[in-house]
């Protein structure tokens, strides 16, 4: 479904992705893990189209076709979602016609009809109690004064109502309680299936016990430098980076 | 013989027709204002209230200035533009800078409302007029009064007495349409005696692509506990310019709100004068513009606290495309005896392209010590990052800039209450930003499609 190609990105003239290969097939579940800054936001939203950075080498293809060729709003209608780290508040615009424009956006590009207001407030309230999402919140400004948390749920909330078939996490588990965690887990596991594909990334082993990985990728210093089984989250979470950084370091030289 | 003296020359030159067209009283204010005119010229990039608009290069041009009612036909629903739907509304038009009279030409209503053509009050009821007339609205500091208290005839009066409510708005629709390039002035007069409530709407608008500037002045009586609500929508072509000074005198208690949105034009400048002149008045200034092309903005805002407890309110935003300029000069004055005034005052500007210009001034001027008074000014680009999170849920990057201009200039259009109006001027605000009030070449009008009148 995905495959990226020794993908080099600079950004604000620093390198921070020096050559990123990874494979991501249709049912499969990847985790990302790696220390701060050590380019896993830049991965996610290279995937999603961000133009502020420069690909300076590799390649992208999803679905076979080249995707550093198609604009961000034309990646996401062919199936790539994007949970920001940090979603942006957007005053002004609701979060009804915010989403509305989206959904019906998605469906002009699969050849469907618009939905109409009140048919969207349906699917809206059917997505709502999918992933348990407080039903005031969409009433307000797109982000606006949400809690972190709130944001949090509110990127799930969005990946519902667009059924994305690569949906990339960043750091969603971060500032959630236990119980969002769950909510969250079991709102990505509920549209998982056979077609699409999850890219996980985060700090934290206790995500993965919700969602478990097929694999376990550690970033460090823009290259993946371990790749393995479920179990290699767990050994991070006892140990730390450091022996990664310590056997990185190794192969360097 | 310099551009001043020209107009002084001209005024000698049609003195029998303005002695003739209103009463006599009118000559001697006439006469004091052309003297005022022909002394202190017009301002010039070195006065600090015209330094972004250059008033000398706008008055350069050879226009006929229209002294004499026209009577040129047009179909009403070529000014469709100004309709509102499901608003029933009493619709008066001032055509080239005369009440186009239509039956009578003022209107005396049971309730004692008097309603019609400014040249006919004078004649029916000096006294009343004379009460008002260039009493708020002064002309020895400030030259486009000055010129056109020398020169305006007509335009439209409104007389609310005591207690009374204006059941219907008043629609006024001013379309300047002549066969030449033309100078229009053009007098309002309302009056809303204590109590008396009313709601005005006007519609800037033309009909023929000629190059026209209008130098209109209306002045605004509020007496104490009087209550009204003044909505202006500018739309015209690139060769029409707007110079546009109202003048609002509030007394106790009373309560006023203006919403000026202008959406396509020229050269626009707005003066907005209120004097705050007893206890507890409370005054809302609004104001939206979309600028694109070569257009030029400007808004000018004066309010004075005269006196204590009254409240005032200034919000402006700007949207401005292309190589068009704006600027906002927001002043408050709080004199020494406004205790307790409270003034608030924004200015947003958003710049759409990296030649758009912006200039922004608050300009304070605190003598009260017990006041509260706040101002902020932003100008900026739309924020990138809220462009592709939308983008990144499938919304186009268009669909997306369009989302968040609407929202930003929605908050000015909220303020509007009369809800059919708020969803008309929605939804000509909407098609503004998505380019479509553009019919003719630079033009959001049709007027290429006219007959052109002689
Ligand atoms: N716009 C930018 N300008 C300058 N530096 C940037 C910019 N964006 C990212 N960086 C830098 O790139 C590096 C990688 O950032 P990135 O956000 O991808 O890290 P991360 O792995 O997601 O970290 P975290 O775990 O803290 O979220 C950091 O050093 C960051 O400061
Ligand atoms: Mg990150």
């Amino acid at each position: 479904m995905l495959s990226i190609k020794d993908l080099k990105v600079i950004v604000a003239e620093k390198e921070i992705l020096s050559g990123i290969n990874l494979d991501v097939k249709a049912g499969e579940v990847h985790a990302i893990m790696g220390p701060n800054g050590s380019g896993k936001s830049t991965l996610a939203t290279a995937i999603a189209g961000r133009d502020v950075m420069d690909i300076t080498h590799g390649s992208i293809k999803y679905m076979g076709e080249n995707l550093l060729e198609m604009d961000p709003e034309e990646r996401a209608k062919k199936g790539i979602f994007l949970c920001f780290q940090y979603p942006v508040e957007i005053p002004g615009v609701s979060m009804v016609n915010f989403m509305k424009t989206a959904v019906n956006e998605h469906r002009l590009f699969n050849g469907l009809e618009p939905l109409s207001a009140g048919d969207f407030l349906k699917y809206m309230r059917e997505k709502k109690e999918l992933v348990e999402f407080d039903s005031q919140l969409t009433n307000r400004s797109v982000n606006e004064g949400f809690s972190g948390g709130e944001k949090k749920k509110n990127e799930i909330f969005q990946m519902a109502l667009l059924e994305p078939k690569l949906a990339i996490l960043d750091e969603t588990d971060s500032g959630l309680d236990i119980d969002a965690l769950k909510i969250v887990a079991n709102g990505v596991n509920t549209l998982k299936n056979k077609d699409n594909a999850t890219i996980v990334i985060t700090h934290y082993q206790r995500l993965l016990d919700y969602i478990i990985p097929d694999f376990v990728h550690v970033l460090y210093d823009g290259r993946i430098v371990k790749s393995s089984g479920r179990e290699l989250a767990l050994e991070l979470e006892e140990k730390g980076y450091d022996w990664i950084k310590e056997e990185a370091g190794r192969q360097e030289k | 013989m310099s551009m001043s003296q020209e107009y002084v020359e001209l005024f000698k030159a049609k003195e029998q027709l303005l002695e003739k067209a209103s009463p006599s009283f009118m000559m001697n204010i006439r006469e004091e204002a052309i003297h005022q005119f022909g002394k202190t010229g017009l301002p010039d990039h070195k006065s600090e209230l015209y330094k972004y608009t250059s008033l000398q290069k706008l008055f350069e041009p050879k226009y006929n200035m229209q002294l004499q009612p026209s009577n040129v036909e047009f179909r009403v629903e070529d000014i469709f533009n100004c309709d509102v739907p499901n608003l029933q509304t009493r619709l008066e038009i001032i055509l080239n800078g005369f009440y186009k009279v239509n039956g009578t030409a003022l209107t005396r209503l049971d309730n004692g409302i008097i309603i019609g053509s400014f040249a006919e009050a004078l004649r029916k009821y000096p006294e009343l007029v004379k009460e008002h007339y260039a009493k708020h609205a002064g002309f020895e500091k400030d030259s486009l009064v000055a010129l056109n208290t020398a020169f305006a005839i007509d335009g439209l009066f409104i007389y609310v007495p005591k207690g009374q409510v204006l059941e219907e708005p008043v629609q006024v629709v001013h379309l300047p349409m002549t066969g030449y390039d033309t100078m229009l002035h053009y007098r309002n007069l309302f009056i809303m005696e204590e109590n008396a409530s009313a709601e005005v709407i006007v519609c800037d608008h033309t009909l023929s692509p000629f190059r026209f500037l209008t130098n209109s002045v209306t002045e605004i009586y509020i007496g104490s506990g009087a209550q009204f609500h003044y909505s202006r929508i500018q739309n015209e072509h690139l060769n029409s310019n707007l110079l546009t000074n109202l003048f609002i005198h509030q007394e106790a208690d009373s309560t006023v709100r203006s919403n000026t949105i202008s959406l396509h034009g020229g050269l626009i400048r707005n003066n907005t004068n209120v004097l705050l002149n007893a206890r507890g008045c409370n005054n809302e200034t609004y104001g939206l513009f979309l600028s694109d092309k070569n257009q030029h903005i400007d808004n000018y805002v004066n309010i004075d606290h005269a006196k204590p407890e009254c409240t005032s309110t200034q919000l402006f935003k700007g949207i401005l495309n292309d190589q068009s300029t704006g600027a906002f000069n927001g002043r408050i004055l709080v004199r020494q005896d406004a205790q307790k005034t409270l003034a608030y005052q924004t200015n947003n500007n958003i710049l759409m392209s990296d030649e758009a210009k912006m200039n922004s001034k608050p300009q304070l001027e605190i003598y009260a010590d017990d006041v509260r008074c706040s101002h902020g000014a932003t100008t900026g680009q739309l924020d990138e990052n809220a462009l592709f999170y939308m983008q990144s849920r499938g919304i186009p990057r268009q669909e997306a800039r369009l989302l968040m201009l609407y929202a930003f200039a929605h908050e000015v259009i909220e303020k509007i209450q009369v809800t059919p109006l708020k969803d008309r001027i929605n939804h000509l605000v909407d098609k503004r930003l998505r380019n479509e009030l553009s019919r003719c070449n630079n033009c959001s009008m049709a007027c290429g499609d006219l007959p052109i009148p002689d």
